[in-house]
């Protein structure tokens, strides 16, 4: 009976890869560009990526109990739409405001009840999701819709002073509350620690007395309300609702979060290598805009790449470990 | 120690069944608290049905479960847990990516402001883990762990709650010897708390070693109830096994029918895999018909298996012919003329979406390539062929295969080997859950083919079916191959083998 | 099997009464300088692409596998072909330049099937990797802009006629090609075996992982084809737009035609069929005077409500037996 009290560094690495790699991102445009290594360009990142942030900390949830949401992307546009239009009719600012969480949340409920009760896919649930999202902003208006109301605008351009003159909006106190929520409730709660079981051994969870059902509905219902939040917090940085807004916005969260190291089949993975996940991302763009002749193509390419050396990566631990 | 206390789980005349199936019929049970009860009988004997109803898994169509003296009726497992029963199955059930303290507590844990206070929980999981004098770090990630360890950590859960029974399905399965001594030293420690376990296991020697009591169930029904002192093992492998006659008797005894044997079709040297098979030599002629005697777990799937290539040997080599032939995997296996009928039906052999028609000609079709079809009208002859040969039913081409009984489930796999025309065909528990007219009715094929001078490696449970047909016993215990038998040989002769009577010595390695 | 194809013959049926009702003129044909025109036509006009892309993951799907990549494959398939051709005119410009595209698809499909095949990775990530990065390659292959061409050659194969429209009659050749292949040799069977029970079928001794390859290469090249009708179509290759989300409705095609997510038994009828309710509901949604991009929530309607007819669990429900628990 060996006490082997070292935890697996294999758990650690993708995490640890996504911040050296950020980091190495970060050196190389500092290295190659004035201007780069400022406070401000990073606090940009953060202020870029907001609602990035909040979607890749919801669809951590998802992935880290085995599931996946292709939905949120199109939920993000919903959330924008409902916005634009409860505002230009005229609704109170809160009222908005719980009318597209609650719509967020209410999906990911319905569409985690049909995976659940259902046992149907996630992938195609979640697809139809998508479908049933886009076109009900499409229902609402086909045209995008401009946001007016001021105090909206007032909070959209309202800059908060840190020190060393780097401003920051609120969006990005509201990932960083989101990121830091999310943390908790994964890492302190039962319901946290259920969503790993699950990822980790479905079957073994149940065995073992843990609320699988409940757990598997939540995540979704979670994923929806992230992608709810997110969306108010792209309409702060558009000041538009339209139902062509985040297209593709899926595909950018789930490469953050398996970027950020969380293991595709479940169980494996931590929010804040989400985080640093949508940082890379970020970074990668920021440089293809500082170096102004690579076209903004470039950032998919070296997207899907990088997806490929993670996934890459995953596969060998996988193997390595069994 | 087991007169005394009324008995702390009793269950009476348990009856339930599946579609199609009885699997548990009138049984009877009794648990005491402070004992160690085995429960024992071969694959679908209703012991893990049995372990199922009594953990909520499962609710019988009849009977009484009784805890305590008091009627229950439980809907989940987590029901069971409630009440005090606590169950470790074969596969560790836990969640590897978790902490050894989450995977002890998760579901029952200390809280402090809103969250899991993990500085209690990693005490109190220590604390449990040295009440079975296990010493590990319990913030360490269970996967870090070797597999024993895992099935301790899944022992000390089970006790974490206040466990009055303690349910062991066949938990040594994975375990080598000093970690079974391991499991041992824990199970004696809480038996002498005044735990009751039920034990499940397929090695004769640990149960003979743990058991005070013992229960033997077999096809579903209870065969009898027995101190473990009072029962040798040559009565618990009769008891087990059983004697199945009547239907079967028409075949005649094999030995005497062929006593020459051709050449040396399939020769295995030395062969052997890390713990699935230790390695063996075996010979097996052109018409003759191999057993393989040996109960669960004793390697006899192993074995076949590395015939065939299903699975890579990491030592020795296999012969062919007297040349070395490399297998790299089924093709290559099937190319040197071996076929090999598995003993899961549903998830190795049957494509159960497809037609009989498909099924009969995959393996001739796969061997031949995607370009190069079978021919409608060589189809049909090869199907109406077996269709009637096998008398499978119904006798349409194009019935699914997942509407077929099991029986002709296994006629339709049977067929499609012999569709290839194998020199050496391997079945894996042919007659396993099939009636009593397929059953002879493959039997009788088996002999028939051997006349024809296929080689066949017959693997059963059934000691009984074995010694008629088989032409040479080969026999397995724990993984090990320990004698070879002539067909003459009596039941008593394989029996007393497999219980390890005469040759624990040489078997020790 | 005729039952499986019932409910979506049903659909067809009535979602072509719903546009008869709407529009009386829709199933008039008239024949116009050899060219036939009318509602029926058009919808098999505009639905030649995604058929053609349904197709190829029939059966992908049908070894358990999906393909999410077909829609970037396609956009890199016109974006290869309008950047060779370029200025020129020329049919040999023109055919070679889609020869070109089509072998690149194929090594895309390649990449795909080692990626799953090869590597055993889940097929919905394997094939997220080129769906994300593809678009790049196609903006890189044009450079970002929406490249025109002016060639005669080209522009047949998407918006030609021959009576018929050309994109539908090439749809429907592989239709009949495949179809062919997988009936006529025993590709089809053995697609379904390593769908149904890929453990079962290696034991057979079936080469699993060559089949995989096979279908992922020949998906690839279907949507290289599909790439180039919608190019040709309108003369220009649009890396960002082209075939966008094209892959969804290919899936939405093979579910709807009764062909299962969880692989095994496949319908290639059932898939044309599938395709062709997409379309026709597409179209109906113009036609009634709905905003076309509504067309969304009808297919997630759509999706819905098939995956419950489909799910074992959810049938059980319906029918009020008992669902066995484990």
């Amino acid at each position: 009976m060996t006490a082997l009290t070292t935890k697996l560094p294999s758990r650690f690495l993708p995490v640890l890869a996504t911040v050296v790699l950020f980091a190495l991102t970060f050196g190389v445009g500092s290295g190659l560009y004035d201007g780069f290594a400022s406070g401000q360009v990073i606090a940009n990142l953060f202020i870029d990526n907001a609602f990035l942030i909040v979607l890749a900390a919801g669809m951590t949830f998802v992935i880290l109990s085995g599931g996946i949401d292709l939905s949120v992307g199109s939920v993000v546009a919903l959330s924008t739409m409902v916005t634009a239009a409860g505002l230009k009719a005229g609704w109170p600012l809160p009222l908005v405001i719980i009318a597209v969480l609650v719509i967020g949340s209410t999906l990911g409920l319905l569409m985690g009840l049909v995976i659940h009760k259902f046992d149907i896919q996630p992938f195609i649930v979640t697809l139809a999701g998508m479908f049933l999202a886009r076109g009900l902003c499409f229902l609402i208006s086909v045209e995008s819709v401009s946001i007016k109301d001021s105090t909206f605008r007032d909070v959209a351009t309202a800059v908060i002073e840190l020190p060393g003159g780097v401003t920051i909006t609120y969006n990005v106190i509201i990932a960083l509350v989101v990121v830091a929520a999310a943390l908790f409730v994964l890492h302190r709660t039962r319901f946290g620690r259920t969503v790993y079981a699950v990822g980790g051994n479905e079957q073994s969870a149940l065995l073992m007395g843990l609320k699988t059902a409940r757990t598997k509905v939540g995540v979704y219902v979670i994923s929806g309300f992230c992608s709810a939040l997110a969306g108010l917090l792209f309409s702060l940085y558009m000041l538009s609702g339209y139902g062509l807004h985040a297209v593709g916005m899926e595909l950018d969260a789930i490469a953050a979060v398996v970027i950020g190291g969380t293991l595709l089949a479940g169980g494996v993975g931590y929010v804040l290598g989400s985080l640093a996940g949508v940082l890379v991302l970020g970074t990668i763009q920021t440089l293809i805009s500082f170096q102004g002749t690579l076209s903004s193509w470039w950032t998919k390419i070296v997207i899907g790449a990088l997806l490929l050396v993670f996934i890459a990566v995953q596969r060998g631990l996988i193997r390595e470990r069994r | 120690m087991t007169e005394s206390p009324p008995p702390v789980v009793e269950m009476r005349g348990i009856s339930l069944a599946f579609p199609g199936v009885k699997a548990l019929q009138d049984v009877d049970f009794q648990l005491f608290p402070g004992e160690v009860h085995a429960l024992m009988g071969e694959n679908g004997a209703g012991k893990s049905t049995l372990i199922k109803t009594l953990t909520g898994v499962h609710t019988p169509d009849s009977g009484t479960v009784l805890l305590a003296g008091e009627t229950v009726a439980f809907t989940s497992p987590g029901d069971a847990q409630q009440a005090g029963i606590s169950t470790v199955y074969q596969e560790v059930n836990l969640c590897a990516n978790l902490t050894v303290a989450e995977n002890i507590l998760l579901g029952r844990e200390p809280r402090k402001l809103g969250g899991i206070d993990f500085k209690a929980m990693r005490t109190q999981a220590a604390a449990v883990l040295a009440r079975i004098g296990v010493h590990i770090d319990p913030a360490s990630v269970l996967e870090s762990h070797p597999i024993a360890v895992q099935q301790l950590v899944a022992i000390a859960r089970a006790i974490a709650v206040d466990c009055r029974v303690l349910v062991l399905d066949e938990p040594t399965s994975s375990l080598d010897a000093g970690e079974v001594a391991e499991l041992f030293r824990i199970m004696r420690v809480l038996r002498d708390e005044g735990v009751a376990i039920l034990f499940v296991s397929h090695f004769l020697d640990q149960v003979y070693e743990i058991a005070d009591r013992m229960t033997v169930l077999r096809n579903g029904t209870l065969v009898g109830e027995h101190l473990t002192k009072d029962l040798d093992r040559r009565a618990l492998i009769a008891a087990m096994i059983g004697r199945e006659l009547g239907a079967l008797e028409a075949i005649e005894d094999a030995s005497e029918r062929r006593t020459a044997s051709g050449p040396v079709l399939v020769r295995a040297e030395g062969l052997g895999r890390k713990g699935a098979i230790a390695p063996f030599d075996l010979d097996i002629r052109a018409g003759e018909v191999v057993g393989l005697a040996g109960l669960l777990g004793s390697g006899r799937t192993e074995l076949a298996r590395l015939l065939f290539g299903a699975d890579k040997a990491t030592e020795g080599k296999l012969l062919v012919d007297g040349a070395h032939l490399h297998l790299r995997g089924p093709r290559s296996a099937i190319a040197a003329g071996i076929a090999f009928c598995s003993e899961d039906r549903k998830g190795e052999g049957l494509v159960a979406d497809l037609s009989i028609r498909d099924n009969l000609v995959l393996a001739m079709q796969a061997a031949r390539g995607w370009s190069r079809p079978v021919s409608r009208r060589v189809k049909d002859q090869l199907v109406e062929k077996y269709l009637a040969a096998l008398d499978i039913r119904p006798a349409n081409p194009d019935a699914l295969v997942r509407t077929l009984s099991g029986g002709n489930q296994q006629k339709v796999l049977l067929a499609r080997w012999l569709v290839t025309e194998p020199r050496l065909l391997i079945l894996d528990e042919p007659t396993r859950g099939i009636d009593i007219g397929a059953k002879a009715q493959i039997q009788q094929l088996v002999t028939s083919l051997a006349a024809e001078g296929t080689a066949v490696l017959f693997i059963s449970a059934e000691l009984e079916e074995v010694v008629r047909i088989a032409d040479r016993i080969v026999v397995l215990r724990d993984r090990h191959k320990i004698a070879e038998l002539d067909g003459g040989s009596s039941i008593d002769e394989v029996v007393g083998l497999i219980a390890g009577e005469h040759l624990s010595e040489e078997v020790a390695s | 099997m005729k039952n499986r194809l019932l409910w979506p013959l049903l659909a067809l049926a009535a979602l072509l009464v719903l546009n008869l009702v709407v529009t009386p003129s829709f199933f008039s044909l008239r024949i116009q300088d050899g060219h036939l025109y009318g509602g029926l036509v058009d919808v098999l006009k505009n639905g030649a692409p995604t058929l053609l892309i349904a197709l190829g993951m029939t059966l992908v799907i049908a070894t358990r596998g999906i393909d999410l990549s077909v829609g970037a494959v396609a956009a890199i398939a016109g974006a290869v072909t309008c950047v060779h051709i370029g200025a020129s005119g020329d049919a040999g410009t023109a055919f070679a330049g889609m020869a070109i595209a089509l072998v690149l698809c194929a090594l895309l499909g390649l990449w795909n099937g080692f990626l799953v095949a090869g590597l055993g990775i889940q097929p919905i990530i394997a094939t997220l990797v080129l769906m994300t990065a593809g678009r790049g390659i196609a903006m890189l292959v044009t450079e970002g802009q929406i490249i025109t061409v002016n060639n005669d050659p080209f522009r047949q194969v998407g918006a030609g006629f021959l009576i018929l429209p050309i994109s539908i009659l090439i749809s429907l050749a592989v239709l009949g090609l495949v179809a062919l292949t997988t009936r006529k040799t025993a590709l089809g069977m053995l697609i379904e075996a390593v769908g149904v029970n890929p453990e079962a079928s290696r034991l057979a001794g079936v080469r699993a992982k060559t089949i995989i390859w096979t279908v992922y290469v020949f998906a690839a090249v279907c949507a290289g084809i599909a790439g180039l009708m919608i190019s040709s179509n309108v003369s220009a290759a649009d890396a960002n737009n082209a075939g966008l989300w094209i892959e969804m409705d290919a899936i939405l095609a093979v579910v709807i035609g009764g062909t299962s997510l969880a692989g095994g038994r496949y319908s290639l009828t059932g898939t044309l069929l599938g395709a062709l309710i997409i379309q026709t509901l597409t179209t109906t949604v113009y036609t009634i005077g709905v905003a076309p991009e509504v067309t969304l929530v009808f297919k997630a309607v759509v999706v819905i409500a098939v995956c419950l007819v489909q799910a074992p669990k959810a049938r059980a429900a319906l029918s009020f037996r008992k669902v066995a628990t484990t």
